[in-house]
């Protein structure tokens, strides 16, 4: 009863959420010197000055901000987000194609950072001091103060230029009819943006981890453990996994807002479809219903990734369980 | 039965040192535990009783090979005549020597405690059986550990200790947060351990319950243990034990006249280079300077020049 009462409040806070943040990107973007009607129509237009009175007053641009607003959330209720000045198609659609490229992106660098930040972070903590623990510490230490668009741009000159392993940018090769491109090359372009957003996010997974072991390592309920006669092996896999991996897997859920920034730097970066070049490309172009789609998008995005977050400490610790039961 | 085999678990001149760290990269060894020796034999308790602060965790942990890394430890620590180094421990933990700690902090928050209780070595069948000897009821297996009362929880690590009928028990503060009942139960468990044949080394600082349980009592202080005696001296009074401390102790009881001395335990970085407990001494002289060795006294222990 009470959870899914929990689950409500939970649900309430969200659509409140999603309701601000449409309205500070509202704002922002109806107070930047972008004009609706001038990224429309381009500055070399030769349309007469009463047919632009005409275009803004149609799109209802002399109304005051908060009925124009009203006029977007009512629109967008009935799902019509608008039409991208961009790429010249209804909002959803663009996000809808794009989005695909970036889940895609997202979702591999999101568990390869996660299991391969674990497994590291895991045999770090175990070797605490040795030889790998500090090259490993120094790596992390160096990829989460670099910024990712630097990060996938030494990827780019070793890998693509240099050795030329990979293609330089793009979700498919250049000049090829969409019917011949296959699954492999697809894969192919795929691999440098993955390893450079997993790069940009595992760190934080592999500090965390080792210092988490470090930590349970030394507890009174491991020194316990041994005078019950445990050796090491029966301790890690009985006592220290368990109490990490949960916290690893919530702080994983509850780095999607890191995750959405590093995929769009890095999108960039490959000139990678997805949303994360969209985002650049309605920036520039003055495409404000784009922008607005795209920051609901996020927030919708980020906050999920906190929900799940909340909801598993409730699943997988029962100290929090008991609370909510 | 006391003494007059060889003793379960022998401690001889222990010291526990931490290197530490002071002011920058200069180094200090803080002594925490000086010149230390200690028996205890099957089916005996000894309580160490002392102080907050005075070292006694140290102790039960120095003895089981558990202290950190940067602790300096030297001395000899034998079991049944042998020595019982960090090997040894690991071959002997869990079935025939058993640690009880101080709290429900030493179970993982994460495990049902049944499967806490067995451990590796443990059955099913075993756990259910001390459950029931210890009135847990069955759900209790299910439970974790913080779901335990503080009587559960304390329960519940005995039967962890019981779960192989160890030859000697290592006893960490079993009794704080227990109501008076619950701590005479806890005492009464380990007087049944002893009686079938366990040594049992009980760290304390409530001499009061130490008093009803204890074969013998070892009066800890500053790091050391200052006298040594029969429980039947300590519950004889002030004139029958050996060291101004005791008897400090055992005025401060509030069954008896319930007044404290003046002054504090000195600290492990500072302490006197005589008598450690000669700054609060009525009967201080010329003789408490320089080390006292531990004498034997009328049937005790003591490290007094005075004592008679």
């Amino acid at each position: 009863m009470r959870k899914k009462k929990k689950f409500l409040l939970e649900f309430l806070r969200m659509l409140l959420l999603l309701f601000l943040v449409c309205l500070f990107a509202f704002i922002l973007i109806a107070k930047s010197p972008i004009d609706p009607l001038v990224s429309y129509i381009g500055t070399n237009s030769t349309l007469s000055v009463e047919a632009k009175k005409q275009i803004a007053e149609y799109w209802g641009l002399n109304d005051p901000l908060p009925q124009r607003f009203l006029t977007w959330v009512v629109n967008l209720l009935h799902g019509d987000m608008g039409t991208s000045i961009t790429y010249k198609k209804p909002v959803i659609q663009v996000i809808m194609e794009r989005f695909s490229y970036s889940a895609i992106l997202m979702l591999l660098a999101w568990l390869f950072s996660g299991i391969f930040g674990f497994i590291i972070g895991t045999i770090c903590g175990i070797r605490q001091g040795g030889i790998f623990d500090r090259i490993v510490k120094f790596f992390c230490l160096t990829m989460k103060s670099a910024p990712t668009f630097w990060l996938g741009l030494m990827f780019l000159v070793i890998f693509a230029v240099k050795l030329g392993l990979f293609p330089i940018g793009m979700a498919v090769p250049m000049g090829k009819l969409a019917s011949e491109i296959t699954l492999a090359d697809r894969i192919h372009h795929l691999i440098l943006p993955v390893v450079t957003l997993t790069v940009a996010n595992i760190s934080e997974v592999v500090l965390y981890t080792r210092q988490r072991l470090i930590e349970i390592i030394n507890s009174d309920f491991v020194l316990y453990a041994r005078t019950r006669g445990e050796n090491e092996r029966q301790i890690i896999t009985r006592h220290v996994l368990r109490n990490i991996a949960l916290p690893a897997i919530t702080l994983q859920f509850a780095s999607f807002s890191e995750l959405f920034g590093g995929m769009a730097l890095a999108e960039n970066v490959f000139a990678y479809p997805g949303i994360g070049t969209a985002t650049t490309a309605a920036a520039l172009n003055g495409d404000a219903p784009l922008l607005m789609g795209i920051a609901l998008l996020s927030a919708i995005f980020v906050f999920s990734g906190n929900l799940i977050a909340n909801l598993l400490y409730g699943v997988f610790d029962p100290r929090i369980r008991e609370d909510e039961a | 039965m006391k003494g007059k085999k060889a003793p379960v678990l022998q401690v001889n001149d222990l010291v526990v040192a931490f290197s530490m760290y002071q002011r920058g990269f200069h180094k200090k060894n803080l002594e925490v535990i000086h010149a230390l020796s200690l028996e205890v034999g099957a089916g005996e308790i000894v309580a160490v009783v002392g102080s907050s602060g005075s070292g006694k965790s140290i102790l039960a942990h120095a003895v089981l090979n558990l202290l950190p890394k940067n602790a300096v430890c030297s001395g000899d620590i034998l079991y049944k005549g042998e020595s019982l180094d960090s090997k040894k421990c690991k071959q002997l933990f869990g079935r025939e020597i058993a640690f009880i700690p101080q709290s429900i902090d030493y179970l993982d928050p994460l495990m049902k405690v049944g499967e806490q209780v067995q451990g590796v070595y443990g059955t099913k069948e075993r756990q259910r059986e001390l459950f029931e000897k210890y009135q847990l009821s069955q759900e209790t297996e299910n439970k974790y550990p913080f779901q335990l009362s503080g009587g559960m929880a304390r329960r519940t690590l005995i039967s962890g200790a019981m779960m192989h009928h160890p030859d000697l028990i290592i006893a960490d503060e079993p009794t704080p947060g227990l109501d008076l009942d619950m701590a005479m139960e806890t005492l009464k468990h380990f007087r049944d351990f002893a009686d079938q044949g366990t040594a049992v080394l009980m760290i304390t600082h409530d001499i009061d319950l130490a008093l009803n349980v204890a074969d013998r009592v070892a009066v800890f202080y500053a790091g050391t243990i200052l006298e040594e005696a029969p429980t039947a001296d300590f519950i004889a009074g002030k004139e029958a034990v050996r060291h101004p401390y005791s008897k400090a102790l055992i005025d401060a009881l509030p069954q008896n006249s319930f007044t404290p001395i003046a002054g504090t335990q000195p600290y492990a970085g500072n302490l006197p280079s005589g008598c450690l407990f000669a700054d609060r001494c009525i009967y201080r002289d010329e003789k408490c300077v320089g080390e006292q060795k531990m004498r034997d006294v009328s049937g005790g222990k003591v490290r007094c020049a005075h004592a008679t």
